[in-house]
Formats: structure tokens, sequence, C-alpha cells
């Protein structure tokens, strides 16, 4: 990510953002505007947040992509809704796919094809309301990771970062009910995971189940369901959510990278209008953009392929969309455990994989902000983000995650990569069964290792600056390479940074015997879990240190030929 | 190069001795034996007689001399010829090397000695003969029919073969195979024969007129234009693959360029 300071601090005003100064109606305005301003004073309204200020970093742009195919997602969502028709009655198919001639289908499937072949500009916009559904959670999933790898979750953004775990785990929602909606044998078959995902739940499962599909699978309501969750209940939701996301966002104002004139009190970058809004505003035509492009060149979910949803068919490769991937392949490699107590079932196979991994997933999530401030004992507010080296547990535990999520991921692709690399289906399974426990740890001391090696990186730049390339030979022959002092800048940047140091356990109790509780005090666990996130830093320079080995530099190192 | 070519003598070597040593033994036995199996060997036509000679060079190794099959290869007896055709013509027979699955190969063996083979093959036991080309011509379907092959390849296909006839993989490194560009008359024998994992699909289970459907279906999906490039017709793994890729990626690199473009165009 960031190795340098930002290239733009130099260049950048620094906007101070203070409330401005209230101003009176402003005149330029035309009529209408005058006419709004005079009822619900829309210029002053206007004015504070216009001169909001939004850093510079392409990272900061992978939120926007989220919000921007969500928008997309409206757009072409409602075109969908024009033509789509969400029910189950069965008809017999005589639309212009002639390899589907005379089938028996649902309207819903019928409905599909005939967006696909026979409303004009229908099959563009199906591809791209789906390649948009499939940008949007890869935007929030790296948009995530961003916010996670920076520390931007700490205080005082904390509540946003749990509207942000909101926001995944409904689109997430949202995206499974909108695959389901085609009921395409690839739909019914992911309806029917998720039937019986719901069924393993034990002793609510199977009457949850008769609840949501109204009776046994398939039923003839689900589809109406979906459809009602699909085009209204979840975008508003979401909708709501991404507004206060959004509003927090402006209110608590953007953070920013270290660097110099960046203080925890101002946010270096440009004002909202007219260069932010300029650059979000063309942002989101090019994210519009690529998005046709994708839909109008690349084919996705080719329904016709599938054919209309029949319990009895199912077809090799039936996957759900990727952001369920992991899910499917938890499903997949978990062995087919399943105990019988009584009456009662309980499918450990689906219901582990499926309900605890999903749920411990989303609370790990939303709690960690908590958690790490717990761990520091930091209460501070930070509005300049961490470089991932700085924080080397943190950053460890995140590629640790991730490393566990793409291995799942390998594991719901277990056929695909069988077949494209010529493996065996036993092989990967056994192999991910292992490396899922495995990997996580590896990658979590590799990556603790390479963010401590890198803040010894910094520390020797600071100390004895870089090296300057070139060989200096003494008199009596010796080689040695001389090193140039780095800029005043670069060195604030790399010491700016708070290092913690682990929290030590308090008394457990007064000498009267008593037992002490309350905000002060830290248990022996606490400590050692504290020594453990943060205890092994390597220690930045002083500013005594920096002072001392300039002076030394001047005596020791060789001037520079120039 | 060399090694290849002498391992294949020496393999050849064995099977040819105890060829030689089963030809002397035949003619003993031919000479003192019944009338009737005299009869039935002097029966054999030109072209069986061709085709044992072939396979006794050629799959004895693996499948025994008279087909009744080893440690190295199933008995072929009762497979029929249109097995044999099958298996030469998409050239997984001769075995190259032992291994879970013969994979398919360019045929290198002319049609004549694939029909001697299978003469005699069929010679071993009766079993499903080469079909006239009737029995699986799919030229006159109508979309009706067309479109109930799709039905009958989605019953019966699709969780092998995957529905876009892309292949899909099987247990312990096995795998169903794509079934793009596979001759008409290869898919009726498939179904027939039954290969490998494949179960047979006997004239009982789906007669010939629905093979032509599923023929002609198969054939029609081919010729069917895709709504963009077909990222391999895989599915959602390679769907997301392409989001990520393209999407993600590409978006990223124009961030990056948006990002340090504002910083000068102030
Ligand atoms: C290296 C050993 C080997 C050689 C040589 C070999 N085969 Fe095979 N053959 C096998 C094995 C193993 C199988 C079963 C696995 C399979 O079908 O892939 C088999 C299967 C077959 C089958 C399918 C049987 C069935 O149940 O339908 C036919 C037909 C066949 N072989 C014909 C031949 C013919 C004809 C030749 C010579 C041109 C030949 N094989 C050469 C090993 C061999
Ligand atoms: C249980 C899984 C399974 C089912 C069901 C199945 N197949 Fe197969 N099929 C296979 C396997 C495995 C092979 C590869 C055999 C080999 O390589 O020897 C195969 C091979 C074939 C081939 C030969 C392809 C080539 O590359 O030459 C055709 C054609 C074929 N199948 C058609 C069908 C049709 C049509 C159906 C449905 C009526 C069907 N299969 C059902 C597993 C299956
Ligand atoms: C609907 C999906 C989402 C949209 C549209 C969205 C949009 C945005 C945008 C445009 C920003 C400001 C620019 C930026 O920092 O990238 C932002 C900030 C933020 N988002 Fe999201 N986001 C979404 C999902 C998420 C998720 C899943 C999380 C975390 C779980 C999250 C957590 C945050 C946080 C903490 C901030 C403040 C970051 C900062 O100020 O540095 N968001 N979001």
């Amino acid at each position: 990510m960031m190795a340098k300071p930002a290239a733009t601090a130099e260049q950048a005003e620094v906007l101070e953002t203070h409330a401005p100064a209230p101003a009176g109606p402003v005149k330029k305005l035309g009529g209408p505007a005058i006419w709004f301003d005079e009822r619900i004073g829309l210029a002053k309204l206007g004015k504070a947040s216009l001169r909001k200020v939004f850093p510079d970093h392409w990272s900061f742009l992978l939120g926007e992509i989220a919000l921007y195919s969500f928008i997309v997602l409206l757009l072409t969502g409602l075109f969908l809704t024009i033509w789509f028709k969400p029910s189950m009655g069965e008809v017999e198919y005589h639309g212009s796919y002639q390899l589907m001639r005379g089938l028996a289908m649902s309207q819903a499937f019928e409905s599909t094809l005939q967006i696909s072949f026979d409303v004009r500009g229908g099959m563009l916009v199906r591809q791209i309301h789906h390649w948009a559904a499939i940008l949007f959670m890869a935007a929030m999933t790296a948009h995530m990771l961003r916010v996670f790898f920076t520390g931007a979750f700490r205080k005082p953004r904390e509540l946003n970062w749990l509207i942000g775990v909101g926001l995944l785990s409904l689109g997430m929602i949202a995206g499974m009910t909108g695959y389901s909606l085609p009921d395409d044998l690839l739909s019914g078959t992911g309806l029917r995971f998720t039937d019986g995902a719901i069924r393993a739940v034990p002793i609510v499962g199977t009457w949850v189940e008769f609840f949501i599909f109204d009776g046994e699978f398939p039923g003839d309501a689900i589809i109406a369901r979906f459809y009602m969750a699909h085009i209204l209940l979840l975008p508003a939701i979401l909708l709501g959510l991404i507004a206060a996301h959004m509003a927090l966002v402006v209110y608590h104002k953007h953070t920013q990278f270290p660097g110099p004139g960046r203080t925890e009190k101002n946010v270096v970058g440009y004002p909202l209008f007219p260069v932010y809004a300029a650059k979000a505003g063309g942002f989101f035509f090019i994210v519009f953009g690529v998005l046709i492009l994708m839909g109008a060149t690349m084919s996705i979910n080719q329904v016709w392929l599938y054919g209309p949803y029949n319990p009895a068919q199912v077809t090799a490769g039936s996957q759900p969309d990727w952001y369920m991937g992991w899910v499917e392949g938890a499903v997949r490699i978990m062995p087919g455990w399943e105990s019988h107590w009584g009456p009662t079932t309980w499918s450990w196979n689906v219901f582990v994989p499926f309900a605890i991994l999903m749920g411990i997933f989303y609370t790990a999530l939303g709690i960690w902000p908590f958690v790490e401030s717990w761990l520091t004992g930091d209460k501070r507010p930070h509005h300049i983000l961490d470089r991932p080296r700085n924080a080397p547990t943190r950053t460890a535990l995140g590629v640790a995650g991730m490393t566990f999520y793409g291995l799942l991921w390998a594991g719901g692709g277990n056929d695909i990569l069988a077949t494209q690399f010529s493996l065996s289906l036993n092989s990967v399974t056994w192999f991910l069964r292992f490396a899922v426990f495995v990997g996580p740890v590896i990658a979590f001391l590799v990556t603790k290792r390479m963010c401590l090696s890198l803040q010894r990186a910094d520390r020797e730049r600071v100390l004895h600056g870089s090296e300057s390339g070139i060989l200096v030979r003494s008199q009596i022959g010796g080689y040695s390479e001389p090193h140039v002092p780095i800029s005043v800048d670069e060195a604030f940047t790399l010491t700016q940074h708070r290092q913690y140091t682990p929290l030590e356990a308090t008394p457990t109790e007064d000498e009267h015997g008593v037992k002490l509780k309350g905000p002060g005090t830290v248990s022996g666990l606490r400590a050692k879990l504290s020594a453990w996130y943060s205890g092994y830093d390597v220690a930045k320079p002083t500013a005594a240190q920096i002072a001392e080995s300039h002076h030394h530099g001047d005596e020791d190192t060789p001037a520079l030929p120039h | 190069m060399r090694s290849g070519s002498s391992r294949r003598r020496h393999k050849a070597a064995r099977p040819f001795a105890v060829a030689l040593a089963l030809v002397l033994m035949g003619a003993l036995y031919a000479v003192l034996s019944p009338a009737t199996q005299v009869a039935a060997d002097t029966g054999m036509s030109a072209q069986v007689a061709e085709g044992k000679g072939l396979f006794q060079v050629t799959c004895s190794s693996c499948h025994g001399l008279n087909g009744e099959g080893s440690s190295q290869g199933p008995s072929l007896i009762g497979v029929g010829a249109a097995s044999v055709d099958f298996q030469m013509s998409t050239n997984r027979m001769p075995m190259a090397r032992p291994g879970q699955q013969a994979p398919r190969r360019p045929v290198t063996y002319t049609a004549e000695e694939i029909a001697a083979i299978a003469a005699f093959v069929q010679s071993l036991g009766p079993g499903p003969a080469i079909p006239p080309s009737s029995a699986y011509d799919a030229s006159n379907l109508d979309a009706e029919a067309i479109a109930r092959g799709g039905e009958l390849f989605r019953s019966n296909c699709s969780a092998c073969h995957q529905a876009a006839a892309s292949g899909g993989a099987l247990p312990n490194g096995k795998y169903a195979p794509s079934l793009h560009g596979v001759e008409p008359l290869h898919i009726y024998e498939a179904m027939r024969t039954g290969p490998q994992q494949m179960p047979v699909f006997s004239a009982g289970a789906i007669p010939d007129e629905d093979v032509a459907s599923i023929i002609g279906y198969l054939k029609e999906l081919e010729q069917q234009p895709s709504a963009g490039f077909s990222l391999g017709g895989l599915g959602p793994v390679t769907e997301g693959f392409f989001g990520w890729v393209v999407g993600i990626g590409g978006l990223c690199l124009v961030a990056v360029w948006i990002a340090s473009r504002g910083a000068r165009a102030k």
C-alpha cells in the first residue's frame, strides 16, 4: 500500500475544516434556487458541505466504487422490474429462443428469457445488473479491507464500521435473493442449498423452512417473496444504511494518511466542490462505463444454458456468486458429520459451515474495533491512518483472515480447480481440510515478520538515511556507500505514529482484600493479550537518537563527490 | 526418444512370444477340437481376421489375446463394436499409459483398421453395434424435439457434463469431458456403451429418437452465439474471477490515475 507519504502532501493546500462563518443568503443564485433557499436554507447547508475537504488517495475511492455500483444496480434493476414476472405459475414457452421451444417453465423464467431475447437492450441491462452486483460486493470487500488495514475503524468511526458490516451482510442477502429470481437451474439449486442450510439449524430449522417457503421446498411462493425482499425491502434498508454511512463520513470527516502538515485536527486535500465533486462525478461515469463495457462484452449467468429449474435436474459446476463462494467451500470441504439424538437430527456437516461459521465471521468483524481498543487500552480518537506495518498484529490477523477466506473460496470452486488444473477432486478437498487451519497460522507469522522487518527498515532509514547508490573508494582502497539523510518531511512521516506499551496488569485486590474492578483495572489475561498484540514493535527512533545520528554522520560518512 | 521406443519394443516382445505360443497352441487345438469349433473359425471373415491380428499386436498387452482382459485392462467380451469404435475413434484406446482415465486424443488409426478391430471384438460376444447414421440423424428435427433434447440432457447428463456441456469433475481425479465438437456418432456410442464412470443409457431407457434429440440439442447449442465472451462457460466461479480482475482491478488503476491527476490538475 502506502510505502511513501502521499505525494500530494507537499503541493496540496492545507484547509482547516472549521465551520464556515455564517453567511446570509447567497446572492448569485438563480430564480428557483433562491426560491428554495428562502424556504429551506439550501445555500447555507450546501455551502458547509461544499467546503468539506476530501484527501486524495486511490484507496479512498474503493468505497465510491461500491456506492456507484449500487446506483447502477438501482437504475438497471428498475428497468428489469418493468418486464420481470415474479411468479412460479407454469407456462409453455413460445418466445424466440428456439432451444426452449415448447418447454414448461415458470413465468419468472419465461420473463427472464423474454428480457434476454425479446426486450430491446434487455440482455445488456440484465448483464450490467449482474456485473454491478458482483462489483458492488467486491468493492465493499476491498473497501472494508482498506478500512481494516489502515485502522480507519478506530474511534470515532466504530459506528460507521458497524454500519459497514451491516451493509456487507445485507449486500450478500440482496445478491442471494437476486440470484434466485430467474428460477433457472442454477438459482433453483442455490435455493435448494439455502433450504438445506435453513433446515440444518437444530430444532427450529424445519419450522423456519416452512415459514420462508410457505410449505415444503420449493413450494410456489418463494419467488414472489424473494422478489419483494429483493426490490423493496433490501434496497430500502441498504439505501438507508448507505445514507447513514455517508453522513457519518461527512460528519467525522475523512481520515488521511500520515504526512507533514497532516494532524489529528485537520484534513489535507481538496474541497468537495469543485475539485472533489468533479473527480467523484467523473469517477461515477467511469464506473458506470466500465460496467456497461462488462455487460456488453462479457457474458454472465446465461440462464438459457441452464434451463428452467426442475428439482430432478442438476448441473456440474453449480456454484453461487463469488461472495457466497466461501460458505459453499466450507460446506464442500466439511466432513459429513451428523448426530441423531432422540427424534432430532443434527447435521453438523451443514450447520457448522453455514450458520456457525457465518455467525463467527460477522461477529468477529463487528466487534473488532472494540476488541482492538480493549487490547491497546487506546481510547483516543484517530483521524490519521496507520501504515499497516505499524500495527503488525492487526495486519497479520487481517492477512490470516484473508488466507482463511481465500482457501474456503478455493473449496467452493474445488471442481473447477480439479478440471482446469488436472487435479484430483479428492486431493483438493483433503488439502483444503488441513490448509484452512494451517494456512492462516503461517500467513499470520510471515506477515508479522514482514511488518517488523519493514519497521526496522524504516528505523534504519530515519537514522542512517537512504543509500545513495554511489560507491566511494577511499585512499587506502576500501569501498563504501555513503548514505544521504532523508528529508525532514519523510522522517516525520516515518516516525509520527504512536507506539503502544502493552498494558500492565493492575492488582486484583486492594490492601483490604476487596476485589478491584472498574475502568482503570487490567486483568492478568488482558495484560498478556495486550503484550501479544503490541509488545513486538521495533522501537521507533527518538528525537535524541535522530539528532545524534545526524551529528554522527557528519564525521564518519565521506562527503559525496559533487 | 530412444528409451521410449525401446521400452515399447520391450513391452510388445512378451505378448508377441505369448501370441506365437498361442497361435501354435491354437493350430494344435484346431486340429484336435470338435468340428463345430472349426466351422466357427473358418466362418471368421477376412475383416475379423485382420482385426484379430491388429488387436493382438496393439491391444492384447492389456486386454488379453482374445479380449478376455488382464490386470491391465478389462475384458472386452460383449462390449461390442460400438465401444471399440468410440474408444479408438477418439483415440482413447490404445491407452498410451496406464492412468485414471484415458484422455481423448487426435485419432491415429484408419477407419478400416478401427472397423476391423471392432468387428473382431463384436465376434467375441455380441454387444452394441456401430449404428447406421439414420439412428442418430438430427438434421430433420423440429424445434420442439430439440428443446426436448435439452430437457433430456439436463435430466440425464448435465450432472456430470455441466449444463452447457463444458465438462465437470468427478471423484478421484476422474472427469466428465467437455462435449463441444464431439461427433454425433460418438455421442450415440458413448451413451450406448457408457465409457468409464459414465452409465450405459440403453435403448430401453433412451430410445434412438431421444438420442437424436440430445445430439440435435448439443449441436444447436454449439451454434448459439454467447452474449459476449463466454469466459469458459464455467459459470459463477469464472464470473467472480473476472469481476474482481477486470472490475476491481481495472477501476483501481483508474483510481490511482485519478488520485495522482488531481494533485497537479488543481
Ligand atoms: C495400456 C493398456 C491398454 C491398452 C494398450 C489398450 N487398452 Fe483398452 N482399456 C484399458 C483400460 C485400463 C480400460 C478401462 C478404463 C477406461 O475405459 O479408460 C480400457 C477400456 C477399453 C474399452 C472399453 C471397455 C468397456 O467397458 O466399454 C475398449 C472398447 C477398449 N479398451 C478397447 C481397446 C482396444 C481396441 C485397444 C487396442 C487398440 C486397447 N483397448 C488398448 C487399457 C488398455
Ligand atoms: C456419471 C457421470 C456421467 C453421466 C451422467 C454422463 N456421462 Fe458422458 N461421460 C462421463 C465420463 C466420465 C466420460 C469420459 C469417459 C472416458 O474418458 O473414457 C464421458 C464421456 C462422454 C462422451 C465422450 C466425449 C469425448 O470426449 O469423446 C460423450 C459424447 C458423453 N459422455 C455423452 C453423454 C451424454 C449424452 C450423457 C447423457 C445421456 C452422458 N454423457 C451422461 C460421465 C458421465
Ligand atoms: C454499500 C456499501 C458501501 C458503500 C457504498 C460505502 C461507501 C463509502 C464511501 C464512499 C466512503 C468514503 C470514502 C472511502 O473511505 O472509501 C466510506 C467510508 C467508510 N466506510 Fe464504507 N461503504 C460501504 C461499505 C462499507 C463496509 C462493508 C465497511 C466495513 C465493514 C465500511 C466502513 C467504512 C468506514 C469505517 C468508513 C470511514 C473511512 C474513513 O473515513 O477513512 N463501509 N464508505
